[in-house]
């Protein structure tokens, strides 16, 4: 199925990031096995798999926070670096609580200069940067209030900004989506499409659910049992890929344009699966459980 | 100085050098705590700063037990229990954590086997109290300089991590991510706190540390959405508190019952618990006229709403040219 990987759409341009033939290994136990797969520049590819599928561990992988037991991570063609700001990072939740002084507007400028000793001097310059970052993902309304205090969706954009504003060429976010409502969910999903191509910046984006980022993706990685299957969405979630990566037998639905991938009655099916497939009542709501 | 003055501050009250050397200490040790006590909240460490005091409190009861200054039996015994800490990689010791538990009561046990020692061998019967709950106006003058220095280097140490450890407090990941050496920075910040928890141990005692290291920081947060304001404002509470409370304590000789005194430390904390009561209830009051919701208060934030929404911009200012 890696052979899928590297389909047609990956062009000319070489990719910005490359993971060739990455092992993990966590308590004894295999959690990541030959994983290959690129993002070229203006980029935006999906990450998805279930929970525990290893969607976190692979961005740990990336970012230098985990070492993989066989394999490389190549940014720009070469091996990362230990220390490596091109890479701005996202992760699935900040630890804040509501009433910590740390306004929007701090942690923006953290991600400017948060490596940095000493105590900053106030700056034109600095706070020029946080300012435009802020207006560029709408957060200017909430750059005064303090973080922990705004909602998932609010929070969500500040980190972006927080890790754009570096200005890296590769940017990682791990499961923005989750626990955002509709509305808020459309909103960052069409923030970051439109951040990726206008500034040609190569966006993995890790989900548990396709569909929400169905409008915006150019390739999908799809992660299971350690495997990953990467290429475009028409290529990689198909029965066929789906059901040689997942080892038993899986139905990819097309409905009224989104993707339902729901476990078969074929032989050898996953009984945990299965049953979490049962539970899901209404087809309708049942995007991409798997 | 009139007449109400003269009742307020006693006479002889900036004659004695017991209060010079305690407004002094006091000053200081306060300062140091009010900016890591900032720091230690916001790093949700508060219960590793609690943990760090009950366990100096048993450096600080040998320290009496061997006739050496308590000042080094607190730090001694803090800083290996910080180190400890970070070497198992409790990085945030949690207060439902039932093997930390196990840990403090035991430490504590330890604490009272050599306080019980130190009053009946060297009927040191103060030791208990001063290890315990501390009193600034026995430091002895001697004790200054070593005093002043590790404050000094508690306080280098923050200033210089200052940006790292505020970006560590958002999530490991995100700092390591930024090429922070997460693990160092953590390790010199758990030393940093041993120090200043030793020193305000010291101060106000091993039991009433966090008061010091807390206290302050908990009012100031209230206050300000700012990191840098808040820290500024927990050391102008912490060391008004310290100095209202050597005040008061040395007041209180002319207080029921005469003659006797009360604790400095006692006068110190109740003066910081007031201090956040009113702060807290200023606060809670302000919010329910503006009725809003915590933390959006600003008036600022309502008047900033987005003056321009053109896309433009935006394609503007991701394109201008990189800046790190
Ligand atoms: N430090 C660790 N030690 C052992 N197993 C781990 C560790 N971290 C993650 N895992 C396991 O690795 C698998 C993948 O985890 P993760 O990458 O967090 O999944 P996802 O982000 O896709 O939900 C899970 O089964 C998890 O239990
Ligand atoms: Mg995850």
């Amino acid at each position: 199925m890696a052979d899928l990987a590297q389909g047609a759409s990956a062009g000319v341009r070489p990719p910005i990031l490359e993971l060739d033939g990455i092992g993990v290994w966590l308590s004894g136990r295999e959690i990541l096995d030959d994983v290959k797969f690129g993002v070229g520049p203006g980029e935006l590819v999906g990450l998805i798999g279930s929970n525990g599928a290893g969607k976190t561990t692979i961005f740990r992988v990336v970012l230098g926070l985990l070492a993989p037991s066989s394999g490389r991570v190549l940014i720009d063609g070469r091996p990362r670096p230990r220390r490596n700001r091109s890479v701005g990072y996202v992760p699935q939740k900040i630890a804040l609580d509501p009433d910590m002084p740390l306004r929007s507007r701090d942690l923006v400028a953290l991600g400017l200069d948060g490596h940095r000793l000493g105590v900053p001097l106030p700056s034109r310059r600095r706070r020029e940067l946080v300012d435009e970052m802020l207006h560029a993902v709408d957060a200017t309304r909430f750059a005064d209030s303090r973080v922990g205090s705004l909602s998932g969706g609010e929070q969500q954009r500040v980190m972006i900004a927080h890790a754009l504003v570096s200005r890296p060429e590769l940017l990682l976010l791990d499961e923005p989506l989750a626990n955002l409502d509709l509305r808020s969910e459309q909103e960052v999903v069409e923030l970051l499409a439109r951040i990726a191509k206008e500034k040609g910046l190569a966006v993995l984006i890790s989900a548990h659910d396709l569909n929400p980022l169905l409008p915006v993706v150019d390739r999908v990685v799809y992660v299971a049992h350690g495997h990953v299957a990467s290429g475009t969405t028409d290529e990689v979630v198909t029965t066929e890929v789906l059901t040689r990566l997942y080892g038993h037998h899986v139905d990819v639905i097309r409905l009224h344009g989104r993707i339902l991938v729901v476990a078969g009655q074929g032989r050898g099916a996953d009984p945990p699966l299965a049953q979490e497939l049962g539970r899901l009542s209404n087809p309708l709501d049942d995007i991409m459980a798997v | 100085m009139g007449g109400f003055w003269s009742h307020v501050v006693e006479p002889g009250f900036f004659q004695s050098q017991t209060v010079q050397v305690a407004l002094l200490v006091g000053g200081v040790v306060a300062a140091v705590s009010g900016v890591v006590g900032v720091l230690t909240v916001l790093r949700g460490q508060s219960f590793a700063g609690h943990a760090l005091g009950d366990i100096s409190a048993t450096g600080g009861s040998g320290a009496f037990l061997l006739s050496i200054n308590p000042l080094f039996g607190f730090l001694g015994m803090g800083l290996a229990a910080a180190g400890c800490m970070e070497a198992i990689g409790v990085r945030r010791v949690r207060g439902r954590d039932v093997a930390t538990g196990i840990v403090l009561g035991a430490a504590l046990g330890v604490a009272a086997l050599f306080l019980y020692f130190d009053t009946t061998f060297h009927s040191t019967s103060g030791a208990a109290i001063t290890v315990l709950f501390g009193s600034l106006f026995v430091v002895s003058t001697s004790t200054v300089p070593a005093i002043v220095a590790c404050a000094a280097g508690a306080f280098a140490v923050v200033l210089l991590l200052y940006r790292p450890l505020l970006l560590s407090s958002i999530g490991e990941d995100v700092a390591a991510a930024r090429g922070v050496p997460v693990r160092v920075i953590g390790a010199l910040f758990i030393l940093t706190m041993a120090i200043t928890v030793a020193l305000s141990a010291i101060t106000i005692g091993a039991i009433l540390s966090t008061a010091l290291l807390i206290g302050p920081a908990a009012t100031a947060l209230r206050m300000t959405r700012r990191p840098v304001t808040a820290m500024v404002a927990a050391v102008a509470i912490g060391v008004a508190a310290t100095w209202v409370g050597c005040l008061l304590a040395y007041d209180s000789f002319y207080w029921p019952p005469v003659q006797h005194g009360w604790p400095v430390s006692f006068c110190i904390v109740a003066v910081i618990f007031v201090s956040y009561l009113v702060v807290d209830s200023a606060r809670w009051h302000r919010l329910r006229r503006a009725n809003v919701p915590a933390g959006s208060q600003d008036p600022a934030a309502a008047a900033a709403r987005p003056l321009h929404e053109s896309s433009t911009h935006d394609a503007e200012v991701l394109g201008s040219p990189r800046t790190d």
